[in-house]
């Protein structure tokens, strides 16, 4: 095996085209237990950790840019005022020591179903920005998941950040799993309000091969605070309303039976966490604390 | 392939790391310092909690090659001179401590909890310490360790 330590981005793209059978590794939380357990034996290591426009965020034109390496820790720390989500997410991520190495980089290059950031950055609509020694692409978060463990990224090519929209509204993520910390989702989801655009936004995670948005369920809501003049009136959604998208929501899930959870256990949460996650951010829209 | 870092205030070199290894592999099979703890490898129990740079990470979970020209300080590095740091006395004097095997990680992740709050609630020892496990306390008395250690650190 080879250890390839590039100290600039320019030199990890090359290394990258150079060395196609390399891993490129930065917090290591998904590689090394790999590593550890014999399941992965890589031609190379490529360690991104000492590039430092990686670990950088920054904000411009109402959207974060957040470097692939940036960990959870930080984004909880120093992003969290600006998307509210996903800080959520990246608090219920491991344990501090993994907050502290995991970063949202490695999750999408993981992209695993039960990846927790993923359902925020989709309900935010973020856009993953992916680069080669051919150049630079952006695609959207929902494009770069393929299926389990499969994404968008050519042999060639490294994650250089992601970049999501500002909150324009509450954000909410919730998480069931069988303690508060350190579990995998048994099933997630992230409901966000675009305020300006009038937009609601739901993604389940962990219900699914991949991140799933619930565009009907989305729709259905958009149409009830349209028609009622919710969005002026700032008034209450009613319980019928509430009820329907969380079963629209619940439709749109894809659960399976595995070691965590039944499909039917999943599907059924799925549904409450939808009613209860719409009522937050809409009670913090009216005004209100959420919760 | 060959590492130096600086481990416990002292530069270390070691040759003919392998390059998937763990720097928990080479802080307790090549330089002997075995108060990190391997138990599961795969950053579930905290018991290999190490510092580096300053960061409370799984050793089991960074690779070698990526420690190179960093600081990391373990168990072993936090007491100065022969006596106990104030968080091993306490786990010590709350009886936190029964087969061991957990402590050297329980130890580091508190080190790490108070020198960012002093003063934790109940809750947030319960957050700051979800990433350790032990199977002989019980955490009750850890819970006991942590609030005594907190109450030293701050007189
Ligand atoms: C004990 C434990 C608990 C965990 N709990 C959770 C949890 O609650 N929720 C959750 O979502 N995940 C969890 N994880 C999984 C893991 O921490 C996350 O997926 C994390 O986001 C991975 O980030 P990383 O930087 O450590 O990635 P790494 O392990 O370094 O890399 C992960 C993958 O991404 C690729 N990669 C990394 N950076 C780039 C890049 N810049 N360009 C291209 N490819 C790249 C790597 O090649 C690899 O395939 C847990 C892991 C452990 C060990
Ligand atoms: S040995 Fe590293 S976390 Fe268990
Ligand atoms: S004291 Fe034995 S594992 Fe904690």
């Amino acid at each position: 095996m080879e250890f390839l330590q590039p100290a600039t981005w320019h030199e990890a793209l090359e290394a990258r085209a150079e060395h196609p059978e390399a891993r490129p590794i930065f917090g290591g939380t998904d590689v090394m237990v790999e590593l550890n357990f014999d399941r992965d034996r890589p031609g190379a290591l490529l360690d991104l950790t000492r590039i430092p426009e990686l670990s950088e965020w920054g904000e411009e034109d109402g959207m974060v840019r957040i470097g692939a390496g940036v960990s959870y820790a930080r984004i909880i720390e120093e992003v969290g005022g600006r998307l509210p989500a996903l800080a959520m997410a990246s608090r219920t991520v491991g344990s501090p020591q993994i907050r502290n190495r995991g970063t949202v980089g490695g999750n999408l290059g993981t992209s695993s179903p039960a990846g927790d950031s993923l359902p925020p950055l989709y309900a935010a609509g973020a856009e993953v920005e992916v680069c080669s020694v051919r150049g630079v692409r952006r695609v959207s978060v929902e494009e770069f998941v393929r299926g389990p463990k499969r994404n968008a990224l050519a042999g060639d090519e490294l994650i250089s950040a992601v970049v999501v929209p500002v909150a324009r509204g509450p954000e909410q993520f919730s998480k069931i799993g069988t303690r508060n910390a350190m579990v995998i989702a048994v099933c997630s989801l992230a409901v966000s309000l675009d305020v300006e655009r009038r937009k609601v936004r739901a993604c389940i995670g962990s219900a699914g091969p991949i991140p799933i948005r619930a565009r009907e369920a989305e729709g259905f809501i958009e149409g009830v605070l349209d028609e009622e003049g919710l969005w002026e009136s700032r008034g209450e959604i009613g319980e019928e309303a509430l009820g329907r998208f969380a079963e629209l929501v619940r439709e749109a899930a894809r659960p399976i039976d595995d070691v965590r959870s039944t499909a039917e256990y999943r599907r059924h949460a799925v549904g409450v966490l939808a009613r209860r996650e719409l009522a937050w951010v809409w009670q913090e829209y009216r005004g209100g604390e959420a919760r | 392939m060959r590492l130096r870092l600086e481990v416990n205030g002292e530069v270390r070199e070691v040759e003919g790391v392998w390059e998937g290894e763990s720097l928990l592999y080479v802080l307790r099979e090549r330089l002997g310092l075995y108060g990190s703890k391997n138990a599961c490898e795969q950053g579930e129990c905290g018991s290999c909690s190490v510092y580096l740079d300053g960061v409370l990470v799984c050793s089991c979970l960074v690779a070698a090659g990526q420690a190179e020209g960093r600081e990391v300080v373990t168990v072993e590095g936090l007491a100065e001179g022969d006596g106990l740091h104030p968080v091993q006395e306490a786990f010590v004097e709350a009886g936190a401590v029964q087969c061991g095997f957990c402590t050297p990680g329980f130890v580091v992740a508190t080190h790490d909890l108070l020198s960012r709050n002093p003063e934790p609630t109940d809750a947030e020892i319960r957050e700051a310490l979800a990433g350790n496990l032990c199977r002989c306390t019980g955490y009750e008395k850890i819970l006991d360790a942590v609030r005594r250690a907190a109450e030293r650190v701050r007189v």
